[in-house]
């Protein structure tokens, strides 16, 4: 089965050259974003704050430039359902696998422990 | 016989089946960073004592790698731009200067991994240099795997320009989808094992 003469309907199609200068622009824009949101991320970890803040603050700036980068470098802003669907999908369940090891934090305490054995003494 | 879909989109899915392929691929990545993410936390959790990953690594060099790796990515945006304008020769500029970047980002890889082995810290060293270099390794593994394919669309692959522009634009595409997730990966590890 062969599709090459369908250029009319292919993926390209709306793309006209004012359009990829504009996405030329944003992407620019992105870049500078990117690279100010790096020396962010740097600077703060010389403050030296305590973990949790730490750990907070770095998350937030490595999620703001991730998102940068899947919604205008990987086009996701402008993706169709099914992608958004399977990306749904996958979202899910990296929650679930991240949840993982905070549920078991603290070492299994929801799990109901055994009684500890009555030793003889006790017996009598 | 040739391969369906690769430039007309389907009308059921509304894409071509390049698009889908990659992304369900990138899916699979994700599964897979994920898990070793989570074992990174339970890892660092379980553990009565962490090092700080700037007190152990050197933070100046992955901040340098970090900036080599996102402007590899817009380079690469820009390859893809350039041959939507069918502009060849600036795309082939803007790949090659992609794979080169990517050369950078592994050549202070191995002078990072060289530094750490000569004082002895291997991956049994300790918990941190564990997930470390798991983590580090698989990213690097990806980046050359990355480059690998960047190269072939530079060389060898780009003949397909000729005979069929727009299925070799949806190619460099994909491959850059590809190339946009190391780097997405990237920034996530850098704080993680670098700054924290």
């Amino acid at each position: 089965m062969s599709d090459h003469a369908a250029t009319s309907h292919d993926d390209h199609a709306g793309h006209d050259p004012a359009d990829i200068d504009r996405h030329v622009r944003v992407y620019i824009m992105v870049f500078v974003a990117l690279m100010v949101l790096t020396i962010v991320t740097v600077a703060v970890s010389r403050f030296h704050l305590s973990v949790p803040v730490a750990v907070s603050v770095a998350l937030l700036v490595a999620t703001i430039k991730g998102a940068l980068v899947a919604c205008y470098f990987m086009h996701l802003i402008s993706e169709k359902k099914l992608i958004f669907a399977v990306l749904g999908l996958t979202a899910a369940f990296f929650i679930v696998l991240l949840a993982l090891p905070v549920l078991t934090h603290e070492d299994g305490y929801w799990i109901p422990q055994p009684a500890p054995a009555q030793t003889d003494a006790e017996h009598k | 016989m040739d391969i369906p879909y690769t430039v007309a989109v389907r009308r059921d899915t509304g894409l071509n089946n390049g698009k889908i392929g990659i992304w369900l691929f990138l899916a699979s990545e994700v599964m897979l960073f994920g898990a070793l993410f989570a074992s990174y936390i339970l890892i660092r959790t379980g553990s009565p004592s962490w090092p700080r990953g700037d007190t152990v690594l050197d933070y100046r060099l992955a901040t340098f790698n970090t900036i080599v790796l996102i402007t590899s990515s817009v380079t690469m945006v820009m390859a893809w731009a350039s041959l939507m304008r069918r502009k060849f020769g600036t795309f082939r500029i803007y790949m090659g200067a992609t794979v080169l970047l990517g050369g950078v980002f592994l050549l202070v890889k191995y002078f990072e991994y060289s530094h750490h082995l000569h004082l002895g810290e291997y991956p049994s060293h300790s918990n941190f240099f564990a997930i470390y270099y798991t983590l580090t390794g698989l990213h690097m593994l990806h980046v050359i795997g990355g480059m690998v394919v960047n190269a072939y669309f530079w060389g060898p692959g780009a003949k397909l320009w000729d005979k069929n522009p727009v299925w070799f634009t949806n190619r460099v595409e994909h491959s850059g989808l590809f190339w946009h997730f190391v780097d997405l990966v990237w920034i996530f590890l850098f704080p993680t094992l670098y700054l924290l």
